[in-house]
């Protein structure tokens, strides 16, 4: 089953790496596009960037807590073609985390601007 | 660069099946004023036609609540368009909103754009932007704020349809359950309401169009295109005249395809790069002192049958 709140001690602990890294590039704030937080392989990084999902195609293993930043100038959504899950509207700056507990291959998209398509591959480790 | 264009001779040689005739597209010059009306079709003068001479305006992509460098107020940039309608020497009839009302369907952004537009004091008419249905009911924040303006109310997602003085007026909703690596979309339920819709009027009635998604491909790589949009066409083709108002893209661009004019607006907020001419359509850095040279609003001109009718495109300054 897909979750979307992930309670481990090590979620946590990266959870937190992620918060004190975007604090260090809150600081350099007034450029646009915001410092990414540190990717590991169970917390990797897509970025949203001149309407591009990038990477547009990731490999994570289960279990893997998946961070979309968005460096755009305009809101975006990640959505699952299957509806298994979906961001509310992501501004500039923001991001969207969603834990995949199941393997699979997800493709998702923007749904504000739909040619926008990723997908993420969840294997078994 | 020149963005002043009059209709071409295909589009002469269709308005000879018209009862009813629009034949002058003016552009606004960047920066400048609304040059003279384009050529008179002769023919087409000769006949007579009932529609009553009324203006209308378009705005669009208003996007209260974006504040970034490009624009740090977009309602500050919406209010002076709304100033320039209020100022118009000819009393519009009413203004059509063509879609991104707000930034992210917020509640405080759509009550903050609906302060202001009150401030022309005319009815105004609206129709959905991708921005504006991102609420939790996908639009049914919209749909409840703006459906309710139409004689009758709007159907299904928010499309309805109106006449005034002889022209047909037709919304459609194209920002809707769009789909994966897809472009804007109608979908059967849209297009079966619009046959019907159609079904009645006289192929001499003028026909407008509003949309907020191109319903041609402007550039369908930055989703500048409606998936079933030339579904919509086929309908609209037994008609003499048909206007496609459209917003979305941020600027101005037009094309004549038969008896069908299409035309996309600036927007109030900020604009958008020429298609493919960038790394994305994301807003488009101009200098501060630029911005309100690519910002504007549109003035639609019907006058009697046989006289021009006029698109013209105003820069905010």
């Amino acid at each position: 089953m897909l979750q979307q709140a992930f309670a481990s001690p090590r979620a946590l602990a990266v959870a937190l790496a992620l918060v004190l890294g975007t604090g260090a590039g809150a600081g350099a704030a007034l450029a646009a596009i915001p410092a990414a937080p540190p990717a590991t392989a169970s917390a990797p990084v897509v970025t949203i960037g001149n309407f591009t999902f990038g990477p547009m195609t990731i490999t994570v293993p289960v279990g893997a807590r998946v961070t979309w930043v968005n460096a755009d100038d305009v809101p975006h959504t990640v959505v699952a073609v299957d509806n298994s899950f979906r961001s509310k509207p992501i501004d500039s700056d923001e991001r969207f985390t969603f834990t995949f507990a199941k393997p699979g291959v997800y493709s998702y998209f923007c749904s504000l601007h739909p040619r926008m398509v990723g997908k993420v591959i969840v294997k078994r480790p | 660069m020149a963005d002043n264009e009059t209709v071409n001779e295909g589009r002469r040689g269709a308005l000879k099946c018209m009862a009813w005739a629009g034949t002058g597209v003016v552009w606004g010059l960047a920066g400048g004023l609304p040059v003279g009306l384009g050529a008179l079709d002769a023919e087409a003068a000769t006949r007579a036609a009932p529609a009553t001479p009324f203006t209308f305006v378009q705005v669009s992509d208003s996007h209260i609540g974006f504040a970034k460098p490009v624009n740090p107020d977009a309602r500050a940039t919406f209010r002076e368009a709304v100033a320039k309608i209020r100022a118009l020497p000819d009393r519009p009839a009413f203004i059509v909103h063509t879609g991104d009302v707000s930034q992210l369907s917020k509640d405080q952004e759509f009550d903050d754009a609906d302060q202001i537009i009150k401030e022309a004091g005319l009815p105004v008419f609206h129709v959905p932007g991708e921005h504006d249905v991102l609420d939790d009911g996908a639009g049914k924040a919209f749909l409840a704020r703006y459906g309710k303006d139409v004689d009758g109310g709007a159907r299904g997602a928010g499309w309805y349809s109106f006449d005034h003085a002889g022209v047909h007026f037709v919304a459609l909703v194209n920002v809707l359950n769009l789909k994966a690596g897809g472009l804007g979309s109608l979908g059967t339920e849209q297009l079966a309401w619009l046959k019907a819709d159609l079904h009645a009027r006289s192929a001499s009635t003028p026909i407008v169009v509003l949309a907020h998604i191109p319903l041609w491909s402007v550039y369908p790589d930055w989703g500048w295109g409606t998936d079933d949009g030339a579904q919509a066409l086929k309908l609209l083709a037994r008609f003499g005249s048909v206007t496609v108002l459209n917003g979305h893209i941020h600027q101005v661009l037009q094309k004549v395809e038969g008896r069908v004019a299409f035309h996309t607006a600036r927007s109030t907020a900020f604009p958008q790069p020429a298609p493919g001419q960038g790394p994305s359509p994301g807003p488009m850095k101009v200098p501060a002192e630029q911005l309100r040279s690519v910002l504007g609003v549109r003035q639609v001109d019907f006058v009697r049958a046989g006289q021009a009718l006029a698109v013209i495109d105003t820069p905010l300054a």
